[in-house]
């Protein structure tokens, strides 16, 4: 009986999982294939993408032709449950409103996070993202290496399946032979992006994305990720067999029901399940890591939400993976007499230090992709090539005027038709209606392009998180009160994404469909809407300094684990979710070989 | 038409772009939307979860300017023969801010083409014959070009032909309409043909 209730839970586990995305997820698949018995909480409702993922459905199926609303900010279709910018009944606070202290926490109160709806992108970071403050002075060391982490890179992208290449560029890592699927092709808008930004001396190059572009390897891989564990490698590779390849259409932000891309809900916890070592109580919502004698974690207390119910679960091991905020947050409301600020927060290092990915984008029309022949574009959801960053040279001569480096995300095509198919063309048709106006729509269908910047933010005194001292949820849980700030490093980037992103349009021939933004502040989307928020239990090499040593284990609290975004010392332009799974199962690893030595 | 009701659209009309934030909302709207959990794989009927606010003159007309906009021509029929009057009245009756926001612009955008329709015909602009609703039609269709005094017309106008754009296109004949040969499963994808990629010169 994996799914449990209160009834059907066991008292107490090997170790407790708080959260079920991609380092919950992760966490429980690695701990749980080894044998551990592990107990997932989630605070959202139970959610399965095999049954409720809208595949096919199309615009006009939809309530307002599946437009976002405050309700579904993604779109009806999207694949997330009771989450957004907003959560209702779970409020919290930001101490500034300006556009430029304002933070926004996005949430997704389901089986599986975030996971079920994110973009797939997949990026390692490079040697030079675990060094920052070395090579520059600015921001914090991670107490590891590249070298520390690029097995378990391996591990993910073999375990999840993400396709790509390996470039051999500079801190853009190159995988393990036989790791990477083979990417995509390219739409006819990215070799026209490609082509005219390598005059520019852009390189672009394949993206990577956690997307089956074939099936996996379940003859090979699971003896490579399950060594001398034949029950885990036969689970495996039965799961392995029982995930598609991707079938090329669909968009994979609604989740895929045939199991083509990565979320947590179709990759981690299937097999997690098989081995009957996992148990996942959903609509669980943790509120307290509890303390017991000796000072180490005895269990986590949380509210039932179909009930309202407090209830405590003991176990040797407690893992944070609620995501960066939420874990912070946990941390911060478990008091007590040893921990009068926070658990696990002798440092006051709790909170501090988050951080969000820089973002800008702009987007432009290409004359020479008007009124080309009917093409099915839709691909493997996008991102078939990207820019990584690449101004290493320039940067280093101090040429930028700011530090750290972004990579492009771009896109364009004939994807399907929508709500926003036809809309703001005024500036291309003059005005036009009727007759000539259908005319335009099909002449400038597909020859849009659109370029998102995603760069490195560095972790700063002004940008951290804390309990708000008087608003409670409805559960009566204190909230979190965000603050927020951008450095001139920052803002300078976000202008500089926006004059690249002008000049590869020119360079296509294009016009872009808003003047590029010369002002970095107004650049900037506001923190954390890109939901790259990390940090706040940062690690690190002394416990003055850090919250957890580089097993993403609590300095002061050695049964306690924070295995999400939470523990990133900085956070490079790489989306984060790939590191966040390399993490948790380096931290998964860890935690095994102890707890077979019998010291955890 | 009464000259009673002409003054009447003629100071609505004035009222509703001089003075927006005096404009309120034009009829109830229900508090509540889908929800954060609605089911995505049944398909929806519009007024099926808001009911549609929109009387039958305002519906008269929100099909005339649909079809003004996007008419029947050789390759897909017009915008109201597939359903973007319900479209549109099931957005602006939406409970969301957004929705409220152009719920206002819409029927204010109503008032006033009736309004100018009868300081320049003297009648209503659903009335009009097809030469007179150009005429109206032509001087608010670009914001740019528009005069100080029909900015606001224009920027109805704008998102008016937005939504009858996305209402449209959003259904199986504007996807056909633009040739959308997608959302289909493929065994495999092979990218766009060679001979494109040569004529376009990236190969």
């Amino acid at each position: 009986m994996p799914f449990v209730s209160a009834r059907t839970q066991k008292s107490s586990y090997d170790v407790i999982v708080v959260g079920s995305g991609a380092a919950g997820g992760q966490s429980a698949y690695t701990l749980s294939m080894d044998g551990a018995k592990v107990l997932m909480l989630e605070a959202g409702r139970k959610y399965d993408p095999a049954l409720e993922t809208p595949m096919f459905q199309t615009p006009d199926m939809a309530p307002l032709g599946g437009a976002g609303t405050p309700e579904k900010p993604f779109g009806f279709y999207d694949a997330t449950v009771d989450g957004g910018w907003q959560v209702p009944g779970e409020p919290y606070v930001r101490a500034s409103e300006e556009d430029a202290g304002r933070f926004e926490w996005w949430r997704a109160r389901m089986l599986g996070g975030r996971t079920n709806h994110w973009g797939r992108i997949s990026l390692r970071n490079g040697p030079y993202d675990f060094k920052p403050y070395s090579r520059d002075g600015l921001g914090f060391d991670w107490p590891i290496s590249y070298e520390d982490l690029a097995p378990y890179y391996d591990k993910v992208e073999l375990l999840i399946g993400v396709y790509g290449t390996s470039e051999g560029l500079e801190n853009t890592p190159d995988s393990s032979p036989g790791c990477l699927l083979p990417p995509p092709k390219p739409l006819v808008s990215d070799h026209l992006v490609a082509q005219r930004a390598k005059r520019l001396g852009i390189p672009v190059i394949p993206g990577h994305r956690a997307v089956l572009t074939r099936p996996l390897d379940s003859a090979r891989v699971p003896a490579r990720l399950h060594p001398g564990n034949v029950t885990a490698q036969k689970i495996l590779a039965e799961d392995m067999r029982s995930r598609s390849a991707c079938i090329w259409a669909t968009p994979c932000g609604r989740g895929c029901s045939i199991r083509a891309n990565y979320q947590s809900t179709t990759v981690h916890l299937p097999p997690a399940l098989v081995t009957g070592n996992l148990d996942v109580r959903t609509d669980a919502m943790v509120y307290e890591v509890t303390l017991g004698p000796e000072g180490r974690a005895s269990g986590v207390s949380f509210v039932d939400r179909t009930t309202g119910k407090h209830q405590h679960v003991t176990a040797r091991a407690v893992i944070l993976a609620a995501s960066a905020c939420e874990s912070v947050r946990i941390l911060l409301n478990s008091k007590s007499a040893q921990f009068p600020n926070g658990l696990a927060n002798s440092s006051g290092r709790v909170g501090r230090y988050l951080m969000d990915t820089v973002g800008s984008s702009l987007g432009g029309q290409i004359p020479l992709l008007e009124s080309l022949p009917p093409l099915n574009e839709d691909a493997a959801g996008g991102h078939q090539l990207y820019v990584p960053w690449w101004l290493y040279q320039d940067q280093h001569a101090g040429k930028l005027g700011f530090a750290r480096g972004y990579h492009i995300e771009f896109g364009g095509g004939k994807g399907m038709p929508g709500d926003g198919t036809g809309a703001k063309m005024e500036w291309l048709t003059g005005g036009s209606y009727g007759a000539k106006f259908k005319q335009d729509v099909r002449r400038y269908y597909g020859s849009f392009v659109y370029f998102d910047g995603r760069g490195e933010m560095i972790p700063n005194d002004q940008s951290f998180c804390e309990i708000d001292p008087s608003v409670k949820d409805k559960w009566g849980i204190p909230v979190l009160r965000f603050h927020w700030e951008w450095s001139e490093h920052e803002r300078r980037q976000a202008a500089h994404m926006q004059k690249t992103f002008a000049d590869i349009i020119g360079a296509m021939g294009g016009r872009t469909d808003a003047a590029p933004q010369a002002d970095g502040a107004r650049a900037i989307a506001p923190g954390g809407s890109i939901i790259h928020e990390v940090g706040g239990a940062m690690m690190g090499a002394s416990p003055a300094t850090s919250v957890t040593n580089q097993w993403c284990q609590t300095w002061d609290v050695e049964n306690l684990f924070v295995t999400d975004g939470a523990v990133f010392a900085s956070n490079a332009d790489k989306n984060p979710t790939l590191t966040i799974m390399a993490l948790a199962w380096r931290a998964a690893d860890h935690m095994l070989e102890r707890m077979r030595r019998k010291d955890l | 038409m009464d000259r009673r009701t002409t003054i009447k659209w003629v100071l609505a009309a004035s009222a509703a772009w001089s003075f927006p934030a005096a404009h309120g909302a034009h009829a109830a709207i229900p508090a509540r939307g889908y929800g954060t959990d609605p089911k995505l794989q049944k398909a929806y009927r519009r007024g099926e979860l808001w009911p549609l606010t929109l009387s039958a003159p305002q519906r008269r007309l929100a099909g005339i300017l649909a079809d003004l906009i996007i008419p029947a021509d050789a390759y897909s029929p017009s915008a109201s023969a597939v359903g973007v009057v319900d479209f549109i009245d099931e957005w602006i009756s939406a409970p969301y801010p957004l929705h409220l926001q152009d719920r206002t612009i819409v029927l204010d955008g109503f008032t006033w083409l009736d309004a100018e329709a009868a300081r320049r015909f003297g009648k209503g602009f659903s009335d009009l014959e097809e030469s007179g609703r150009v005429g109206v039609c032509d001087a608010i269709c670009n914001e740019s070009r528009a005069v100080p005094e029909h900015r606001g017309a224009a920027r109805f106008f704008a998102l008016y032909r937005d939504l009858t754009a996305g209402g449209f296109y959003s259904t199986p004949v504007g996807r056909k309409d633009l040739n959308y040969i997608g959302n289909v499963p493929l065994a495999r994808f092979d990218g766009p043909p060679p001979a494109l990629l040569k004529s376009l010169g990236l190969l």
